[in-house]
């Protein structure tokens, strides 16, 4: 088999897997203990299945798998025990789903909404929801999270056992929660598509940033009247449509307003305008909306021409008043900028000066730091860059900003 | 000048080293860390959590990884520093020498970089 | 909680560093500063150091390290931060990681000097 049919093979895999997790942490709310029933059949699909070919009814070859090792192991224990009570209540579970596994209901977003629950630490909605419907491992994860891979490991078993101990429901919520409750899934699935966003050339981080793609999708697919889903999953194809663009043949760094166009993915911008139009018909406007608008206003201003920063300036007036976030405020400083001038702009952002979160932020340092060039002053824009240069992990950033820094003195 | 002490241990060992063994081991650091406070030789010191709690950050061609554990798999572990104020290397050496650790694992010295 | 940033060196990776690396380093002490961070203790090389082991009556001075491995301990800073998450964010910012290991040690609570 080829590589392209190994993953998909593999694809399937784990969405089959993903399906009968969701399916058997709905009723008993006990995802690890789901996930262990089906361990074993899901490492044998990822192995036979690539080479052997998908079977025709992928769930239904699981669950049989699955359900052979339950026999086995509740033959295997001799004293009645919570363990074995417990693996009575999987097999049940399973010789249902089995006896009709062309109808096996997709329980799928009601995992996703347990993950991203509000009694859920926000830092682990989005590991939960990768390894949860995506059977990806903690090693993974932790990769593109930046964590030591034992402690991921460690948090994955903590939070899995707080919605099993929590009794957090498993449930689509209903219409007046919808929007909040909707919005911490998708703020996870944009979390883990920003991982596979800061690392270049990397074939893992890419993975992620596709399986943010592929979540994104999914929650499309099961909520097809919501617009924010479509709002982000067009925000992800606006960024992902760049993806080639960001770094020159050297791996500089290469700022959005310099980009080669024609590195640019057409058909990415194609869908996202689609979904953001789509989006805009259905309701009312929601934060992921907007930030796809703005990303919409950028592309438009470089293959047209035309200057259209006072719209993207309203833009962020809207953005502000919904999340009264100081990164928005930052980012609407950059564009108030090209409409105001760099003074205007860096007064905007004394309101947040003493924020304790802009201290250490690194986004919040170099966009004072270009802001202060461009008024004049070059103090201040020489310590602002400094201490962007220190905040940053990125090497050609680093150097990109090193770059900046140096060019203060001339001129 | 100043140096470090770097007090490398089987961690192993300590952690199923027995009460008495332990009180005996502290009664014997708090002597000679008062020793080095008395010769005004003391600058700072601490203890390191054990290498259980330890990750290591690395970054290759411009992707970060972060890995369990410390960065040598040695027999003794570093646990503990002391920075200290002494004339030169032999007299930072003399200490080393009292130094509990040195009977039950490795006291390494190393000068610091002035300015 | 207090946590060490141990650097260690690999001599060969950080001969070709660019010449831009001083600068780097100094715009992430200036950082760490801001941070109330202790900015970093650099070592004299690891070869010019020394190794005291004491069995029974028997001391035992060699020259070097303890520990003999490819990259070598060469300095450290130290930080207090929520958790592992802020140190590994800070260890990443170190420009010593493209060059060697920054490697994470949470410190016990200071009760010494």
């Amino acid at each position: 088999m080829d590589a392209a049919a190994n993953r998909t093979a593999e694809r399937l895999a784990r969405e089959s897997y993903g399906r009968l997790v969701a399916l058997l942490a709905a009723r008993t709310r006990d995802v690890a203990g789901a996930e262990d029933a089906l361990a074993e059949a899901f490492a044998s699909a990822l192995k036979s299945w690539p080479r052997d070919g998908v079977p025709a009814n992928p769930d239904g070859w699981l669950l049989t798998v699955a359900r052979r090792r339950q026999t086995d192991l509740m033959r295997r224990r001799q004293t009645r025990s919570q363990g074995e009570m417990h693996l009575q209540l999987m097999s049940e579970e399973m010789e249902e789903a089995a006896s009709h596994p062309d109808a096996i209901p997709d329980r799928r977003l009601a995992l996703m909404f347990a993950c991203a629950h509000p009694d859920m630490e926000r830092a682990m909605r989005a590991p939960l929801i990768l390894q949860t419907i995506l059977g990806m491992t903690a090693t993974d994860i932790a990769s593109a999270f930046l964590i030591p891979p034992a402690t991921m490991g460690q948090r994955l078993v903590r939070a899995k056992a707080r919605i099993r101990d929590a009794a957090i429901p498993f449930a689509i919520p209903e219409r007046e929660d919808l929007p909040e409750r909707l919005d911490a899934v998708l703020e996870a699935i944009y979390a883990a598509y920003a991982k596979g966003w800061t690392e270049i050339g990397d074939t893992s981080a890419e993975r992620m940033a596709d399986e943010a793609l592929w979540l994104g999708r999914l929650v499309v697919s099961l909520l097809p009247d919501e617009p924010e889903a479509k709002g982000m999953l067009a925000l992800m194809l606006y960024a992902e449509a760049r993806r080639a663009a960001r770094r020159d043949s050297g791996g500089a760094y290469v700022p959005l307003d310099q980009q080669d166009l024609a590195l640019w993915d057409e058909a990415q911008i194609i869908l996202a305008e689609s979904l953001l139009r789509d989006a805009n018909q259905a309701g009312p406007t929601g934060r992921y909306q907007i930030e796809a608008a703005i990303q919409s206003a950028h592309i438009d201003r470089r293959v047209s021409g035309r200057d259209n920063w006072p719209a993207v300036v309203a833009l962020y007036d809207v953005l502000l008043k919904l999340t009264n976030s100081p990164v928005v405020l930052l980012n609407r400083a950059m564009a108030l900028a090209e409409t105001e001038g760099p003074e205007a702009a860096l007064e905007s952002l004394d309101t947040i000066a003493d924020d304790k979160r802009m201290a250490q932020y690194q986004p919040w340092w170099a966009a004072r730091g270009h802001l202060a060039a461009r008024a004049g002053d070059k103090a201040q824009a020489h310590q602002a860059l400094t201490l962007a240069i220190g905040l940053t992990s990125e090497e050609a950033v680093r150097q990109y900003l090193l770059d900046q820094r140096h060019r203060l003195q001339d001129g | 000048m100043k140096f470090m002490l770097l007090i490398h241990g089987d961690e192993a060992q300590s952690n199923a080293a027995t009460s008495p063994d332990t009180k005996v081991m502290s009664a014997g650091y708090s002597a000679y860390t008062e020793a080095l406070i008395k010769a005004g030789a003391l600058l700072e010191g601490s203890r390191l959590r054990p290498t259980t709690d330890a990750a290591c950050v690395r970054i290759r061609n411009g992707k970060t990884e972060v890995l369990d554990g410390p960065y040598a798999d040695t027999k003794e572990q570093f646990g503990g520093y002391y920075i200290i104020e002494t004339a030169d290397m032999d007299s930072a050496l003399d200490w080393a020498r009292r130094c509990p650790a040195s009977r039950l694992g490795t006291v390494e010295v190393r000068a610091v970089v002035q300015g | 909680m207090r946590y060490m940033f141990l650097i260690h060196h690999d001599d060969e990776a950080l001969a070709k560093a660019p010449p831009s690396l001083w600068g780097e380093y100094a715009a992430f002490n200036e950082a760490l500063t801001k941070a109330n961070g202790t900015p970093g203790l650099r070592l004299d090389h690891a070869s010019k150091g020394k190794s005291v082991t004491q069995r029974g009556d028997t001391v035992e001075l060699l020259d070097g390290p303890y520990a003999d491995t490819k990259e070598q301990f060469a300095g450290y800073f130290m930080l207090d931060l929520p958790d592992i998450d802020a140190a590994v964010e800070w260890a990443s910012r170190c420009p010593s990681a493209s060059y060697g290991t920054v490697e994470i040690r949470p410190i016990w609570p200071m009760d010494l000097q």
